[in-house]
């Protein structure tokens, strides 16, 4: 009898995690059918926090846009306004100042840096740890503040804009940075002994939520969930903008395709964001923070494509403008929904428990995904 | 083997949650390290910069510098300023137009420094109050520019 249910599609346990679920992140839903503790089929329901944030942009200026950018992956607000900022500077065919490229890329990396640290204690306290939450969120505090004092604000900075930089560096900048990786560099032993050597944590993700490198190409895996597969797919590396290609730094790659291999490739996005910061933070060049642009600015009829680099993967800006002052149509490539239409295909076959893991190291911020 | 096996993965699972409880514990030993603050009995101290509210800087002789040009007005991405203008005749006996009020709807600001990059005559800046909440919600709506104040001289 129980070996009949087992195998009846109807004996099924069909069960829905979230709109509201801690372990979810936000107002994703999942519908779960369940044979036992055994996952056989995902399916993520969207639209708890769809804004239309591209219909609203259609009706806002090149400067205004910038803005909503920085609400859709909140994590990484910095790098959506970056993106949206390179596309429009695409168009004007504008050059930006040394200043500023250079500050856009401290800040990218700063932001890369607090959203992997908010990943990390999220992720441990998806599989039971709540501590580490604590610490993760100590040392990104350190960077909340820097970003406060120069932008006056903590998530939604709307700091790039078209021409540069909205406003110069604050003074201290320079100082409270270098005293972040000071600071930063002596507590790493901390997050080693509290997760990564932690068995029952690695017993968790080895081998839990495969991905192979062919798959991850199919369903579109950008990002640390691309790299953790053996796809090289940073656009920092492939299609460098600003001033990346002359900076040192590596394409953190795993083969496994596991969640394990998908944090190690995080954690080394860490100490490689550092080393870039490291490289800039003396030698930021005087001048301009910001181009000369008109008060009104005007994309030529065409389209324009940007990529850059989130936290998450790869944020496409896509613009098409007939020639006004607002654009007609805009398109975003968003990282987190690709990355979480893999999640079913992941988790298949593998235990509920594992599911969290899988969620947990894919770092999906539904807003992104929604917009 | 299985059991040496066993007890290996018993053992290093026992010793790493030590390690990591031995972080934990330093903390609990150390507390001045700890770094959380009491808020509300300790009040934090924002950085100058911190956007809070759009307010309007008035002098002694409460003069402001806004020319009611409506350029914030129109940097605004969601119509949180609407500036009332009405004319004003000059020493010279000319029309001139200047700001009857400057209305800021607090709810739907976005804190986006847009309007205080437009405005020309820097009539506005970014204050970092954070306490927002009131009792009734047309107490958001508010009146920037103070009674009875003027444009200061020279300001055009
Ligand atoms: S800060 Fe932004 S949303 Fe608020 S009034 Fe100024 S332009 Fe409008
Ligand atoms: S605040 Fe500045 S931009 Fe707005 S109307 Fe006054 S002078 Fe013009």
């Amino acid at each position: 009898m129980l070996e009949e249910l087992g195998t009846n599609d109807q004996g099924d346990m069909i069960i829905n995690i979230g709109p509201q679920h801690p372990s979810t992140h936000g107002v994703l839903h999942l519908v779960i059918t369940l044979n036992g503790e055994t996952v056989k089929k995902v399916e993520p329901h969207l639209g708890y926090i769809h804004r239309s944030i591209e219909k609203m942009c259609e009706s806002l200026s090149y400067r205004q846009f910038i803005y909503v950018t920085s609400r859709m992956d909140y994590l990484s607000s910095h790098i959506n306004n970056h993106g949206c900022a390179l596309c429009v500077e695409k168009g004007l065919q504008i050059e930006i100042p040394a200043r500023a490229q250079v500050i856009r890329v401290l800040m990218d990396e700063l932001t890369r840096l607090a959203s992997h640290l908010l990943w990390w204690g999220a992720l441990a306290m998806d599989l039971g740890a709540f501590t580490p939450f604590f610490y993760s969120f100590r040392e990104r505090e350190m960077i909340n503040e820097l970003m406060e004092d120069t932008c006056g604000a903590r998530l939604t900075m709307n700091y790039i804009v078209p021409g540069g930089v909205m406003m110069d560096l604050h003074p201290d900048f320079q100082r409270k940075v270098k005293e972040f990786l000071r600071l930063f560099k002596s507590k790493i032993h901390e997050y080693d002994d509290l997760v990564t050597g932690n068995i029952i944590f690695q017993n968790r993700t080895k081998g839990v939520g495969y991905i192979s490198r062919e798959d991850a190409i199919s369903y579109g895996c950008t990002g640390p969930t691309g790299r953790g597969s053996g796809l090289s797919c940073d656009i920092r590396k492939l299609y460098p903008y600003e001033i990346y290609d002359q900076l040192q730094f590596d394409e953190v790659i795993e083969t496994d395709g596991d969640s394990w291999a998908r944090y190690k490739v995080r954690v080394g996005e860490m100490m490689q964001s550092m080393r870039i910061i490291e490289q800039l933070i003396d030698n930021i060049p005087e001048g301009e923070f910001q181009a000369k642009t008109k008060a009104v600015l005007k994309l030529p009829k065409g389209d324009f494509y940007t990529r850059v680099e989130t936290a998450r993967g790869e944020l496409g800006v896509y613009i098409v403008s007939e020639g006004g002052s607002t654009p007609y149509r805009i398109k975003f490539r968003s990282p987190g929904f690709s990355n979480l239409s893999a999640l079913d295909h992941m988790s298949r076959g593998g235990k509920i428990g594992d599911l969290m893991a899988t969620m947990g190291t894919l770092d999906l911020v539904i807003p992104d995904i929604d917009r | 083997m299985f059991i040496k096996e066993y007890f290996k993965t018993i053992y290093l699972t026992v010793s790493s949650l030590l390690k990591g409880m031995k972080t934990t514990g330093y903390y609990f030993t150390h507390q001045k390290e700890i770094i959380t603050e009491q808020y509300p009995e300790v009040r934090p101290v924002l950085a100058e910069r911190f956007k809070g509210e759009v307010i309007m800087p008035h002098n002694e002789a409460n003069e402001h510098s806004c020319t009611g040009c409506q350029a914030c007005e129109i940097a605004c991405p969601n119509g949180t300023i609407k500036i009332v203008t009405k004319n004003e005749i000059n020493a010279e006996g000319k029309k001139k137009k200047a700001i009857d009020t400057f209305v800021y709807h607090l709810e739907l600001c976005t804190m986006c420094n847009l309007c205080v990059v437009a405005c020309p005559s820097d009539a506005i800046i970014m204050a970092n109050n954070y306490e927002h909440s009131v009792f009734d919600r047309r107490e958001f709506t508010k009146v920037l520019n103070n009674p009875g104040s003027k444009i200061m001289e020279g300001i055009e």
